[in-house]
């Protein structure tokens, strides 16, 4: 039990090995389809939003409230220092490359479920001089390691989409209630959704795809041609945030 | 010869109490942020770099500027910049400490800044930075001692430290390029996803750092025996010159780019830094003082007449380093997040303590460049006492030390 | 110039200097102190032995605990088998603190007494709130 220094320095040889490896051949080529090209094998886990089911409850804000409530996510109250794991954005906002002044009313005029994307070219993955944020190699999703990230926020300027949040000071004294199943954050590290990785564990889903009463956010293994979100995205049109980045998001937004 | 730093007269004596006092004051702030969090300064989820990065881009520049007098007098044998080299590397030495000091004030977590090491992530520049910095604090403080040591014997440096000048001399353009990938490789931001960004930073750096040397010696002179010579100046003052037209020609090269191509996301960020971007105009001064000082430098410097002037050379060199300060060190990073992802302007100012912070970090700067240049020009018999400073062109009998 | 009884002045004055915390500490008593941690497991029906044996954590928590870190954040392994068969969840808060609930008796005393900075744990870690 413990890690010995043998044990410590094997693994640290491995893994600059491996990431040496990655780099020098490249990981996988900017954009490529995980449907396609990935293993069938290898779980890749991803979320559809139904645009049309959640503008149906226009202010609904469960997934936000069930999601910041759970990971003791603290409510600053300071634009500026927010913190934020899903949360609604305008649609301008979220989609910039793909608005127009002429684009229906009820998709203009309406807020959108944003979080991280899961990207599975993941560029905050990329630049993390620690790797305290990687993807998981069993599932995809990309995770966080609060014991080990420095606060450099190097990430925080990496991802296209403004899914990380720097704590800029100590958060605790701004959770209304704490969860003593989960962690609270120190001041100094990054934060960002983890697709409820410690849920997923118990075999549960997702709180927010769990509460929602439109039943708009669908989730699963996008690997797996049966399961109900690649028949989802089968037969609707489907649109990502910024694909054109090569980042390969796993958040598909069905409109 | 590291004695030689804590002899000296009243004056030197006043200047370090004073360069310890701005530290100390700076720490204190460091402090405060340390307890608080990066609260007390005016960044945002939005803005999540500013000053403290701006200063460390800025100042990585300086450091590789020393390459300017290093690959005259090493690699073209130029005579004239025999006694500015070591000026260059003890400049340089400081440098590269600000640029550590000022990424770790910019740390959430500095405490476990050794995780960079635990964790090597070669994918990530950063890591490279820190790679290329502190391969270059070696290189600097190893060549600057071993050349003055046996200039203080009266013998030739030895043969082994030549390589280790000629490989300082690409590590210097390393340092910046690596700087520069930093920020070019990520997709996520327009503004400094450009190619030209190293190229940039290279000649910026090679303009303001030759300005910064000039206005050193000139300040020597006043306070030492040390003279550089007016070839030296000159050569110096070429090269801000040539170096200061490729800077602006890459910035206009960057502008034909961006508002020709027209592309929004491109241009969102310079109109931001030009013209202001939805109401918000703080940099937009700031940036034209940037661009008229820089065309008040380039008409000084590219007039012959008027570079061979000391009194207006004095002044286009401080033209010179305030426009590429502003540039790098005020307007490069905050655009970068100017508009944010979702595109919205996020105000951006460093806050007081922010400033203090960064005071903390140029007054360690200033020290250790002041022990490093008193170790010179004491073992080059170069110091004059107080009292002759005054009675200006009065001949010393005995070299003080 | 030696001023030989000067020095060993200072010396003598340095020295005492020195050593004051310890003879402070005999003084009033303070190094007779040993800590006494109250090990008050709450009755959690079938979590009635601890993850590891009595002697190994006394020793090697730490160890243990940090493993436990690395393997539950890194490598998404959430469940550990004790020696004697049990299964347990990874976690400081959910399981180790599910028993011993009373933080301030059974972490601290130790911990303060070694002078252990365990704010690195406590800072984001939530202690069960003691019942006093
Ligand atoms: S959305 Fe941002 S934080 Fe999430 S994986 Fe992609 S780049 Fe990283
Ligand atoms: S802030 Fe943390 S997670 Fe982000 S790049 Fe730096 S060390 Fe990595």
């Amino acid at each position: 039990m413990g890690i010995d220094r043998r044990k410590f320095l094997t693994i640290a040889g491995l893994t600059t090995l491996t990431t040496l490896g990655k780099t020098v051949l490249g990981s996988s080529p900017a954009g490529h389809d995980p449907i396609e090209t990935g293993s069938q094998a290898v779980k890749r886990l991803a979320m559809a939003i139904d645009m049309q089911k959640c503008r149906q409850n226009e202010g609904c804000v469960e997934c936000t409230k069930i999601c910041h409530k759970i990971h003791n996510v603290p409510d600053i109250g300071n634009s500026k220092e927010e913190i934020k794991w899903i949360w609604k954005e305008n649609f301008e906002a979220a989609f910039p490359n793909q608005h127009h002044d002429l684009l229906e009313d009820e998709i203009k005029n309406n807020q959108v479920v944003v979080l991280c994307n899961h990207c599975d070219d993941p560029p905050c993955v990329k630049v993390c001089p620690t790797q305290s944020t990687w993807k998981r190699e069993s599932d995809g999703i990309v995770m966080m390691d609060m014991h080990r990230c420095i606060g450099c926020r190097y990430c925080v300027a990496g991802c296209p989409y403004g899914s990380r949040n720097f704590n800029f000071r100590d958060p605790r004294p701004f959770i209304k209630e704490t969860n003593p199943e989960y962690p609270t954050r120190t001041k100094g590290v990054v934060e960002k959704c983890n697709f409820c990785a410690e849920r997923l564990a118990d075999g549960l889903l997702p709180a927010c795809v769990d509460i929602c009463p439109e039943k708009a956010l669908i989730f699963g293994n996008i690997n797996d041609p049966k399961s109900e979100i690649r028949q989802i995205l089968k037969s609707r049109h489907s649109i990502r945030r910024k694909p054109i980045l090569g980042t390969n998001p796993q958040i598909y937004y069905l409109v | 010869m590291l004695e030689k730093a804590i002899t000296g007269d009243k004056r030197y004596w006043g200047w370090i109490a004073f360069v310890l006092m701005l530290i100390g004051t700076g720490a204190i702030a460091y402090l405060r942020q340390l307890d608080q969090g990066l609260t007390v300064t005016g960044l945002s989820r939005d803005v999540s770099w500013g000053f403290y990065i701006a200063q460390f881009t800025f100042l990585v520049g300086v450091a590789a500027s020393a390459v300017m007098v290093v690959l005259p007098y090493y690699l073209h044998n130029f005579k004239a910049f025999s006694k500015l080299t070591i000026l260059g590397e003890f400049l340089a030495v400081p440098s590269v400490i600000m640029c550590m000091l000022f990424i770790v004030v910019d740390m959430g977590q500095p405490f476990r800044v050794q995780n960079v090491m635990l964790y090597p992530s070669l994918n990530s520049p950063m890591f490279w930075d820190m790679m290329s910095l502190s391969g270059y604090l070696f290189l600097n403080v190893v060549i600057g001692y071993m050349v003055l040591s046996s200039e203080k014997k009266g013998i030739a440096p030895p043969k082994w430290i030549k390589p280790f000048i000629i490989i300082s001399i690409p590590w210097a353009i390393s340092i910046h390029t690596v700087t520069a990938f930093l920020y070019s490789g990520l997709a996520a931001r327009p503004f400094w996803m450009t190619a030209v960004l190293a190229p940039r930073f290279l000649a910026s750096a090679f303009a303001a750092g030759p300005a910064l040397l000039i206005l050193i010696i000139f300040l020597m002179r006043k306070l030492t025996r040390f003279d550089a010579g007016k070839e030296a100046i000159q050569k110096l003052a070429v090269i801000a010159t040539y170096a200061m037209c490729i800077n602006v020609f890459l910035v206009l090269m960057e502008v034909f780019t961006t508002f020709y191509s027209g592309m929004p996301e491109h241009m969102h960020h310079f109109e931001f830094l030009y013209v202001g971007l939805h109401g918000n105009n703080t940099l937009v001064p700031w940036m034209w003082l940037s661009s008229a000082l820089a065309v008040v430098a380039l008409v000084l410097l590219l007039t012959p007449k008027f570079r061979k002037k000391e009194v207006i050379l004095g002044f286009a060199c401080i033209a010179v380093f305030v426009s590429i300060w502003i540039d790098k060190g005020l307007g490069m990073i905050v655009a970068g997040f100017t508009p944010s992802q979702m595109g919205e302007v996020v105000d951006y100012w460093p806050t007081l303590n922010e400033f203090m912070v960064s005071i903390m970090v140029w007054g360690i700067g200033l020290l250790i460049m002041s022990l490093l240049y008193k170790i010179i020009f004491t073992v080059r018999g170069e110091t004059k006492p107080a009292l002759e400073a005054k009675e200006d062109k009065k001949e010393l009998t005995v070299p003080s030390n | 110039m030696y001023d030989a009884s000067k020095i060993i002045l200072g010396i003598l004055i340095f020295l005492v200097l020195a050593t004051s915390p310890f003879w402070y500490s005999k003084a009033t008593g303070q190094s007779d102190y040993l800590p006494d941690p109250v090990i008050l497991t709450k009755d959690t029906p079938g979590k009635d032995v601890c993850v590891m044996p009595t002697d190994y954590m006394r020793s090697s928590h730490m160890d243990l605990l940090n493993d436990w870190r690395n393997s539950v954040v890194r490598d998404g392994e959430r469940k550990f088998v004790s020696p004697n068969g049990h299964e347990y969840k990874k976690s400081l808060s959910n399981t180790c603190m599910d028993c011993h609930a009373n933080k301030t008796e059974f972490c601290d005393k130790c911990h303060n007494y070694m002078a252990v900075d365990d704010q690195t744990c406590w800072s984001c870690h939530v202690e069960p709130k003691e019942e006093l």
